[in-house]
């Protein structure tokens, strides 16, 4: 904490030659040896660590691919292949790239998660929560960027379908598309200028982590109780070696998990359809994008209805923008007093709603909107027919024998007559987004401002240190 | 562990939603009864003679239409490869690659030195010969299909699960309906080929197009060719591959009797192969880097005991 009085003392003549021109083993003392930290964080907060080292393996790695690779239509596909095949422990190094990507935002979905359950946004936290969306959004891009360059036919079809939406922007969105490809389509120059962008990224997303760090270290880390530290002695441990070896137990375990993927199953994260070379002539029978991006394209096809002037494209793409916009917004849209919502009992149960509507997006995204969960009747026929004197005329049929029966006389009549399935009424997925769409908004913009002020939260302890002892309600008559 | 509990459950939402991702139409591809090797955990390897059959049916019969032009001889011979043994660790020393290579006639990528194109015997350092000299050309000698290249096929099919692309690749090579296939003329003269269905509900007759095959594990639709009750037209599609595994379609130089289901066995194998071809590898340093893994857990486990045992948190 910036108020914490610097416990390092150079003891070697280097040292004291150094600190006294450029304290940054002093800088480092303060920030990750002798940093007080509230005893009180669980296994929710190993996840910043957990992070900065998915960072490292995603640059490391990333780095090293580099190399190898060709950003070149024609070529790109063939290169990544050659990495696994011919490039030395190339396709362990381009598993651990590829697996690492959703590793990195799971790791990142969990830390967010945290921070809105136990309240980290709020005063004094709310520059680290911005500099935490920015890189999230900084993630984003880099993973779009990323999944563009093998060159496959959902890198293709994905970034076709991503850089399109921009063109629903009125006025200035046809030119920000071209702009971004870089011509009238999807091509070279794109694959080029996405490799560019998708090396440079991950070193703005380093830059900003190191903010996110030094915002985190002026108030200090929030904690489970979102009671502010009172007394350094009683209420915090120094970060090492207490949380270095707290935090080293949680990233082995999250590398096991990231280990089980990168050797026994490092293709069933990404989709399939990707390791066929990229053709514009053929789409895909089904768009995707990759899991983590999957309740945002839930939310961006929710949208099917116009309102006044704005239709439905245009609509969808403020949705999926407006999505994490919103975030952005957090700090001032949640009113309660109380941190942690540990002490309130009815905004902790909307959050828990809250998680399952993201889960249940991301299951919306990965599934053809029309397609019924439940199902409401069965599907019926219908043989459409003009007769023989022309009059045209519709007929719905609950069993194949009569349908064909009465489309075979028609014929047989001299007139036309088809059949065809019509498809029952149903709750589908796009229903269910919808749903849950609004959820995710009402969440931020409604719930958490309304909540804040009428809710009446559990008591607080008062303080990290009695929390612990187990007087988690504030001490009615005085301790001791 | 209970806190990670919610993260597995996590896990399993993804896998849900990555399952929800199946197209619809074809039916779902399955292994062999004897199931794949190379999927068993934790450290299943290719059945390697498999793999050299496979290469054998691939050679004789695959290789007519379909390309592999992410491969090179060299590969067979490489640590993984089916033909690789250990006192020729340089595959391009390896006589069995070597007399592999030199019986296909390759046109060198150089030409000679007066510009004019060169045949000759292909060497372990050669790609695999590809069938046509571009995809229009291939197109026409097929009626249109354009038959894919198979180097990563195992891995472009399924939804990237150990030994999904391999099941594909066997029940499509499996799956034809050749033996319920009847002819009739049709009202043009011209014979047409249909298949009777009488399956629960899929009760009707499919027409199959000129020139196309009908394969139930083919995504595709066949509503337009289904005389009979729509909602339960058959899975599948039609395909412009014709059933090419008939009993004995390749004589196996291990004296392996060639059945169906056994050359599309060992050309499964050899596609999982040619797919990753490092995944033995991959399957080998699996075990010691989760044993190294789970060992620095424990032992960081016992120190965070040992660390905190006297403060109260």
């Amino acid at each position: 904490m910036s108020g914490h009085e610097s416990t390092y003392e150079p003891k070697t003549g280097i040292e004291k030659w150094l600190d006294s021109r450029l304290p940054i083993i002093r800088l480092a003392h303060d920030s990750f040896v002798d940093f007080p930290t509230p005893k009180n964080l669980n296994y929710w907060y190993t996840f910043g660590g957990i992070l900065a080292i998915c960072l490292a393996v995603q640059i490391i790695t990333g780095v090293v691919l580099a190399m190898h690779y060709t950003a070149d239509i024609d070529q790109a596909f063939g290169s990544v292949e050659r990495i696994m095949r011919d490039v030395p422990y190339g396709w362990l190094i381009r598993n651990i790239h590829m697996v690492g990507a959703s590793m990195f935002f799971l790791a990142v979905y969990v830390h967010m998660f945290r921070g809105l359950y136990y309240g980290s946004y709020k005063a004094p936290r709310e520059v680290l929560w911005l500099l935490g969306c920015i890189i999230y959004l900084l993630m984003m891009a880099t993973a779009f960027l990323g999944y563009m360059l093998p060159w496959g036919q959902m890198s293709l079809h994905g970034a076709n379908v991503i850089i399109n939406l921009f063109g629903a922007i009125p006025l200035v969105g046809e030119p920000i598309q071209s702009w971004l490809m870089g011509g009238p389509s999807v091509g070279n120059q794109t694959l080029q200028r996405f490799f560019s962008l998708h090396y440079l990224l991950p070193f703005m997303i380093a830059g900003v982590v190191i903010l996110h760090i030094w915002a985190l270290h002026v108030p200090g880390n929030n904690n489970p109780t979102g009671v502010e530290v009172q007394d350094v002695e009683k209420d915090t441990v120094p970060f090492h070696p207490y949380y270095t070896v707290k935090d080293g137990f949680a990233i082995v375990v999250f590398l096991i998990i990231f280990a089980v993927f990168v050797f026994y199953a490092p293709n069933v994260l990404g989709h399939a359809d990707n390791y066929i070379e990229a053709n514009p002539l053929v789409t895909p029978a089904h768009i995707v994008p990759e899991w983590y991006l999957l309740p945002f394209y839930a939310i961006l096809r929710a949208i099917t209805f116009n309102i006044g002037p704005m239709d439905a494209k245009l609509l969808g793409v403020i949705a999926m923008f407006g999505a994490i916009a919103v975030l952005f917004l957090l700090p001032w849209l949640d009113t309660s007093k109380v941190k942690s919502m540990r002490y309130r009992p009815v905004a902790k149960q909307f959050f828990f709603g809250f998680v399952i509507a993201c889960l249940l997006l991301g299951w919306c995204g990965a599934s053809n909107p029309d397609n019924a969960i439940i199902p409401m009747g069965s599907d019926k026929l219908v043989v459409s027919y003009t007769d023989s004197a022309g009059l045209e005329g519709q007929r719905t049929f609950e069993d194949y024998a009569p349908a064909a029966q009465f489309r075979d006389e028609q014929v047989t009549a001299g007139g036309v007559a088809s059949l065809a399935i019509q498809k029952a009424p149903a709750f589908t997925f796009k229903h269910l987004s919808q749903i849950l769409t609004a959820y995710y908004f009402a969440f931020f913009l409604l719930i958490l401002p309304v909540l804040g002020l009428r809710e009446r939260p559990k008591g607080e302890p008062d303080s990290i240190h009695l929390s612990i002892l187990g007087h988690d309600a504030p001490a009615a008559a005085p301790a001791e | 562990m209970k806190l990670f509990r919610p993260l597995l459950l996590g896990l399993g939402a993804m896998a849900l939603g990555l399952s929800a991702q199946a197209a619809g139409g074809a039916k779902h591809a399955h292994a062999p009864e004897k199931g794949w090797s190379f999927a068993k955990v934790p450290a299943g390897q290719l059945d390697k003679e498999s793999v050299q059959r496979g290469f054998q049916v691939y050679q004789e019969v695959c290789s007519s239409c379909h390309g592999m032009k992410l491969l090179s001889y060299r590969n067979l011979g490489e640590p993984g490869g089916p033909f690789y043994y250990d006192e020729y660790s340089n595959a391009n020393d390896n006589p069995l690659v070597k007399a592999l290579a030199a019986e296909i006639e390759i046109l060198d990528p150089n030409p000679d030195e007066n510009g004019d194109p060169v045949y000759r015997p292909a060497i372990p350092a050669d790609t695999f010969r590809s069938p046509y000299p571009n995809d229009n050309a291939a197109k026409a000698a097929n009626g249109g299909a354009l038959p894919p290249d198979l180097s990563v096929i195992t891995k472009a099919r399924g939804h990237g699960a150990d030994g999904d692309g391999a099941s594909y690749v066997y029940s499509l090579m499996t799956g034809y309906k050749d033996d319920k296939i009847k002819t009739k003329v049709g009202d043009d003269g011209l014979n047409v080929n249909y298949i009777d269905f009488d399956e629960d509900e899929t009760v009707g007759t499919l027409t199959q197009p000129t020139g196309l095959y009908y394969n139930p594990y083919f995504a595709g639709d066949t509503t337009p060719q289904w005389d009979g009750d729509p909602r339960h037209a058959p899975y599948g599609g039609f395909l412009a591959m014709a059933p090419q595994l008939p009993d004995g379609r390749v004589e196996y130089i291990d004296g392996t009797e060639a059945t169906t289901s056994q050359m599309a066995y060992d050309v499964a194998n050899f596609l999982q192969w040619a797919g990753d071809p490092k995944q033995g590898q991959r399957k080998s340093l699996a075990l010691p880097v989760m044993l190294y893994l789970v060992l620095l857990a424990i032992l960081l486990w016992f120190s965070y005991k040992r660390i905190w045992r006297n403060v109260e948190h």
